[in-house]
């Protein structure tokens, strides 16, 4: 078996084209326009890769949410991770984008090239081996994403804690889904009508910690897989709920996730993460009890605690211009604002939707929507 | 500068900083390496410059090759620094003539990996005809670079002119020489903290011959560019700006390898923005389109024609996908992170 004979399926233009005709079928009887919320970064992505929007009926539009971890990232954490990377003597690890993001005054990238030892890891778990090779130097793990990445960081800090590693730390900036579609919906003005749940967050979590809140705001979420066959059967689930008056949890990617979720997974996380009071989120604010962090009887390892004099917790807003907050509220799109694409690019983002690829303005830069011009 | 400029000695099997100009072990590095391996009556004069003669336009580039690792499937540093030299030249409808070649070495580097680098330069070298004609090495403080860094400059003869990325007309075809993205797969999946088996091998190899085959047809392309740094979509988002004109490309006509994919599956990357160190995209007039890509075949099975020039969104290149939508080809950004989730 090949690779790709695991995802061609959920890529068939012939499959993608029958949901395509099913969904404008069933979207005529829509009483009012679908407004569908996707939380997480990848479904922005497959939706904008893809160009799904353009085969779909007009009463069904997109609002991106704010499931990319790194776009969510306020400057102060940022400015966090770049002062523990200018440290003697130390080594930072982290993810992905987190390299490319400017804080208040520098980025990882650029303090990088200045002679900071940085490292854009693949793997949280390639902590433990950077840690042994160089067992005369601080390793700092500034980890980031939401309940799909924080098994991994929990991993690492199960390794580290029974084998008394003595040169790894912990920056811990996971994330929780729920609080954050709290925070977007408790406005009341956000439009937003039905919800597609993010794919890997519900592997690890299961479909569950969505019921609340599909109760709660009376909107349906359907948990969809990443590929485009998913994203469309997502939404013709969503479409059939509206048109019965149902506002349930369902799901689509019942290939990885059930109601329960990876229940190892989640004990290891409860074993050394706990819920913090509160976490800034850009573009949105503070939202109470959104983030984890280190549970006390580890403050051994948190680099938050330990190096707590060289990190500043004094708020930096992003530009005022940038209208980020309304567009993950659903209230506007990125072409709405006055510096997207102008003042406002990937290389030089004002704000958090900017940021990193999975980002909403950074989709519709990227890969545009050719008809939304 | 002497044709081959030395300062270096060789000790205990590897290359160690210059003990002084003129050694005996300097002299032997020379010609038991360089003068034996690049051999040509110009090289083995030895003046202080080349003199060379040629007869029509010349074109002129430089490169600097830093590939890590140095040895990977498919290729290694020195081969890299033939084919992409000469590859800038084909590109520019000119046949490579001579090369000049700068090695900086760091101080222990390995002297047989350094002969098995001379060695793929001279095989590279074969299917270009083109010759080294002067040098010059330096070996540098363990740490000041990383192993071996090789720079190659290049003169070539225009044999066909006006093929140029401003060139580029409505309805012409876009053509791409084979399959994208093996050079950037391969690379990727030999680092070492991936850890990945697989059979990808790089791209890597001169273009001269293909170029000539076209050129002897009697199609002059529009514009020529191998895709290497930024791939794909950098050569294409380049065209559509510097022609000021659309390119359109057709999704699934883009060949990508298997193996390819699934390293773009896994770490979240575009083929597109794979580099490619053998593959070379084409321009050509819609009349030419056909004979061009048998041509193609005849050194990849997967040669194909891609897309065409149209009026759509001027300076933009988009894509239309297999469901009925399009969207833009953007540049890819300089460093490829994995994406998180």
């Amino acid at each position: 078996m090949e690779l790709k004979d695991l995802y061609e399926g959920f890529r068939n233009p012939q499959t993608i084209k029958s949901f395509a005709s099913e969904i404008a079928k069933e979207a005529e009887s829509l009483a009012e326009p679908l407004r569908v919320m996707e939380v997480c970064g990848g479904h922005t992505h497959t939706i904008m890769k893809y160009g799904l929007l353009q085969i779909l009926p007009k009463n069904i539009k997109f609002v991106h949410g704010p499931g990319c971890p790194v776009c969510i990232m306020p400057k102060e954490r940022i400015d966090h991770a770049i002062s523990l990377a200018k440290m003697d003597n130390t080594i930072l690890c982290t993810l992905g984008d987190m390299i490319r993001v400017p804080g208040s005054y520098s980025s990882l990238a650029l303090e990088r090239a200045k002679g900071a030892d940085i490292r854009a890891l693949y793997s949280p778990l390639d902590v433990i081996k950077i840690s042994k090779e160089n067992s005369n130097k601080n390793v700092i793990f500034f980890a980031i994403g939401f309940e799909t990445t924080t098994p991994m960081t929990a991993a690492v800090i199960d390794y580290v804690v029974k084998n008394r590693i003595s040169n790894v730390y912990f920056h811990i900036n996971h994330v929780l889904v729920p609080p954050a579609v709290r925070a977007i919906m408790n406005p009341r003005k956000a439009k937003i009508n039905a919800f597609i749940g993010p794919s890997h967050v519900s592997v690890i979590t299961g479909s569950k910690i969505y019921e609340p809140l599909s109760d709660e705001y009376k909107t349906p979420i359907v948990v969809s897989g990443f590929e485009p066959v998913d994203v469309m059967e997502a939404i013709l689930l969503l479409v059939k709920q509206k048109n019965v008056g149902k506002a349930e949890v369902e799901i689509e990617y019942k290939r990885s996730v059930t109601r329960d979720g990876n229940i190892k997974a989640q004990e290891l996380i409860e074993k050394y993460l706990e819920v913090r009071g509160h976490f800034r989120w850009r573009g949105i604010g503070d939202i109470p009890e959104s983030a984890l962090k280190l549970k006390n009887e580890y403050s051994y390892l948190d680099a938050e605690i330990l190096f707590k004099d060289r990190l500043s917790n004094e708020e930096i807003d992003d530009h005022k211009q940038c209208i980020c907050g309304t567009i993950l509220q659903g209230l506007a799109y990125p072409q709405d604002c006055k510096v997207f694409a102008k003042v406002c690019t990937p290389s030089n983002p004002l704000g958090s939707c900017m940021v990193s690829d999975e980002g909403a303005c950074n989709a519709y830069y990227r890969y545009g929507s050719i008809d939304n011009e | 500068m002497r044709t081959i400029d030395m300062g270096v000695l060789i000790m205990s099997n590897s290359v160690q900083l210059s003990q002084g100009g003129g050694a005996k072990e300097s002299n032997a590095l020379v010609n038991d390496l360089f003068y034996k391996y690049f051999s040509n009556e110009i090289l083995l004069k030895s003046e202080d410059a080349a003199i060379l003669q040629v007869n029509k336009n010349i074109a002129f580039t430089t490169d600097s090759y830093t590939v890590n690792p140095i040895f990977f499937k498919g290729g290694d540093i020195g081969k890299i620094s033939i084919a992409g030299t000469t590859n800038d030249l084909s590109m520019m409808g000119a046949k490579p003539l001579y090369l000049s070649c700068g090695f900086i070495i760091e101080e222990g580097f390995s002297y047989d990996d350094l002969e098995k680098i001379v060695k793929s330069m001279a095989g590279e070298l074969k299917n270009s005809g083109a010759k080294i004609v002067c040098g010059d090495t330096k070996v540098v403080p363990r740490g000041s670079v990383d192993k071996i860094f090789i720079n190659t400059s290049g003169i070539g003869e225009v044999e066909v002119e006006n093929i140029s990325s401003h060139n580029l007309v409505q309805d012409d075809v876009i053509l791409v020489s084979r399959d994208i993205g093996a050079h950037g797969a391969t690379i990727l999946s030999e680092r070492e903290e991936l850890s990945i088996t697989s059979d990808l091998h790089s791209d890597c190899a001169s273009l001269w011959s293909i170029v000539e085959k076209v050129f002897k047809n009697n199609i002059t392309p529009s514009a020529m560019r191998d895709a290497t740094r930024g791939g794909l979509a950098a050569v294409l988002n380049e065209w559509a700006e510097t022609s000021n004109v659309c390119i359109e490309l057709q999704e699934d006509a883009i060949p990508v390898e298997n193996e390819v994919r699934g390293i773009c599956e896994i770490f979240g990357f575009e083929p597109t923005d794979f580099a490619n160190e053998g593959t070379f995209v084409l321009s050509v007039k819609e009349c030419d389109a056909k004979k061009t890509l048998e041509i193609l075949k005849e050194y990849s099975k997967n040669a194909a024609i891609i897309g065409k020039i149209s009026k759509k969104r001027v300076g933009k290149v988009i894509i239309n996908t297999v469901y009925g939508s399009s969207r833009y080809l953007d540049m890819p950004k300089g460093e490829l992170l994995p994406r998180i989730c």
